[in-house]
């Protein structure tokens, strides 16, 4: 096993190279300049402009640009924001906590409701539970979040006046007082978030515990004479949960990609909002890392996920 | 040999066996077909879908009201019998610009995933009958774009390019061909497995090894044996991405970074929506519910159309 996760980890670096590599040459290569706000400013004369370029090593050709970036950021240095004019680590530093705190609570929350949503919907297959679960599941996982960002924003904050609908990230929760303001400014993101991982999550769970219960060590179980509790618990649901758990890391990227809109609705100033603003501020350090990162996510909770695959069903080996 | 009766000549007497015998020959395709319209959740997805394309392509025939039509004393009206889904800040009419602007969201939906698929149609296809290096080669290829951050790419390169797109081509095509494009090329690595999968497991049957004896060429075997039994896959992998797509293009253009303001397709009415929420909530809750409604049509569709297809489920 640990043979497997180093080689896997060694397998990891080409590709996180050619990914970098490719998102690099896209921003390199793209028509608009980064000091474009400078050249409509006429007071910046054009020999400034050439100055500032030099300054930020842009004068050179991009391949060199990237290798330098490449050493840069292997040394833990992720340059500077062409905008902010503070390290990109910096800003990063600024911007993932609140982005973590939404996206891991909505994680949790979906995983709570969902997967024992999954298990008694596939135990009781065509009762009345069962339909409302998966017509649930289905239009959760039909609805666009951005859609039910909004719908939230009119019933809660507009119609009921329950909830603020602009996250205020300055908020330090220190009392009671602004605990409670705290959380209720966290559900509508969490819960627009949740909303699609549960209705995804609940749909493979079902599906899975479906396809274990027919199986004969389900039957080899009851003939023990078994009681349906520890049959299911110890026996199916272990089982069932083998894909369900390989799905939830894979979808974690996804989860991050859902915050960029969620983010983007209730305003919260998150790593996704940065990476918006800074696309249209033609931000390149920034942009490269927070596009790498999400990379290095992607690629990490795939490791990941074979990773658990491999310790929960002792039939896949590695060699 | 003749007068020995069978365990299963009494069992089967010819009266029974006839009309078994007349029943017309089905084909894969018929008995899907059979399967699915017991689907009915499918089917109605059939009937909201069709519904929503005739809408989008005969509505603006039939309604006139224009899209474009600025009145400030008519801004931001509730639905009405004038203006059934409201008016927008500038007194707009949002049917007809919902109408118009859905040609735009369908059309992307579809036209991304027809790129797609064929693109992975075709890696998958000569990854799976290859094998060996080109298709280590070509899996690795596409492991790579699977890695890569959809969302984050996807705006990065429409920003990037748009404007020179709409340059070459006009704002209005010059932005539909790139979004089309970009939506297809980050999406065709499931595809692209999917159907290397299916060749992978249909090259080894008999009747490819005799095709190969008769002298059938690479070409023939690939596009006449063997792509025709791996549709079922390409189909229901399609649908299901036309839905995706659509959400994608509408996310898109929810971000402000999709189709210019004078496309109003249902991501963009919702993204200039936002700020109005609480005077005009009709501007939003319309172009979203279309969407939604596409969406979910799309995946019981494609639901439907899985158990169909599935050879398990036969009954």
């Amino acid at each position: 096993m640990g043979r497997f996760i180093v080689r896997r980890l060694i397998l990891a670096v080409p590709t996180l190279l050619m990914i970098s590599f490719v998102l690099f040459a896209v921003l390199s290569l793209a028509p608009g300049d980064p000091l474009s706000q400078f050249a409509a400013n006429p007071a910046v004369p054009p020999e400034v402009r050439e100055n500032i370029k030099r300054s930020l090593g842009l004068d050179q050709p991009w391949p060199i640009r990237y290798v330098k970036w490449l050493l840069s950021m292997v040394q833990g240095d992720w340059g500077f924001s062409f905008g902010s004019r503070i390290p990109v680590w910096e800003l990063l530093k600024l911007r993932i906590p609140s982005t973590l705190a939404v996206v891991g609570t909505a994680y949790l929350v979906s995983l709570v409701l969902a997967v024992p949503i999954g298990i008694v919907s596939a135990l009781r297959q065509y009762s009345l539970m069962d339909h409302v679960a998966t017509t649930l599941a289905f239009i959760g996982f039909s609805l666009p979040t951005f859609f039910t960002g909004l719908l939230l924003i009119i019933t809660f904050s507009v119609k009921l006046q329950m909830l603020p609908f602009i996250y205020d990230s300055t908020l330090q929760v220190r009392d009671m007082d602004t605990l409670a303001a705290q959380l209720k400014q966290s559900i509508m993101p969490i819960a627009v978030l949740a909303l699609f991982q549960t209705a995804t999550v609940v749909r493979y769970t079902r599906a899975s515990v479906l396809e274990n219960l027919p199986l004969d060590y389900v039957r080899t179980a009851r003939s023990k004479g078994l009681a349906q509790p520890t049959v299911i618990g110890r026996h199916v649901v272990r089982n069932s949960l083998i894909p369900v758990v390989t799905l939830v890391a894979l979808s974690a990227p996804t989860v991050f990609s859902g915050a960029l809109i969620t983010e983007q609705i209730f305003r919260v100033p998150g790593i996704g909002a940065l990476l918006i603003n800074s696309i249209q501020n033609s931000d390149t350090p920034v942009v490269m890392a927070i596009t790498f990162t999400f990379s290095v996510l992607v690629v990490l909770f795939n490791l990941l996920a074979d990773v658990i695959y491999g310790v929960l069903d002792p039939r896949i080996r590695y060699d | 040999m003749a007068t020995t009766v069978t365990a299963q000549d009494l069992v089967r007497s010819p009266a029974v066996a006839e009309p078994v015998l007349r029943r017309p020959a089905r084909s894969l395709w018929s008995d899907a077909w059979h399967q699915f319209r017991r689907h009915r959740l499918a089917m109605l997805g059939v009937v909201v879908f069709l519904a929503l394309i005739a809408l989008t392509l005969l509505g603006p025939l039939l309604y006139h009201t224009p899209t474009d039509a600025i009145d400030y004393s008519q801004g931001l009206l509730g639905p009405s019998v004038d203006h059934p889904f409201g008016t927008d800040d500038l007194g707009r009419d949002l049917l007809a610009r919902a109408l118009i602007g859905g040609r735009v969201s369908l059309a992307v939906g579809v036209v991304a995933v027809l790129i797609s698929i064929t693109f992975g149609t075709l890696i998958g296809s000569i990854a799976g009958f290859f094998g060996g290096q080109v298709d280590g080669l070509l899996m690795r290829f596409t492991d790579l774009f699977l890695a890569l951050p959809a969302l984050p790419l996807l705006l990065l390169t429409i920003y990037l390019f748009r404007d020179v797109l709409r340059k070459a081509f006009g704002p209005e095509v010059g932005i539909f061909l790139l979004i089309v494009a970009v939506i297809g090329m980050l999406n065709w690595m499931p595809c692209s497995r999917l159907v290397r999968a299916a060749f992978l497991s249909i090259k080894q049957k008999e009747f490819i090894e005799a095709a190969r004896c008769v002298g059938a060429k690479d070409s023939r075997l690939m596009f006449s044996h063997i792509l025709p039994n791996t549709l079922s896959v390409i189909i229901v992998a399609a649908t299901v991405n036309v839905g995706q797509a659509i959400i994608t293009e509408s996310a898109l253009s929810f971000l402000g970074l999709g189709f210019p303001p004078d496309v109003p397709t249902w991501g963009r009415l919702l993204y200039d929506a936002q700020n109005f929420l609480d005077l005009a909530p009709h501007w939003a809750i319309f172009p979203g519910l279309l969407i939604f409604l596409t969406v979910l049509s799309i995946n019981y569709i494609g639901d439907g159309m899985r158990d169909a297809l599935d050879p398990r489920k036969t009954h």
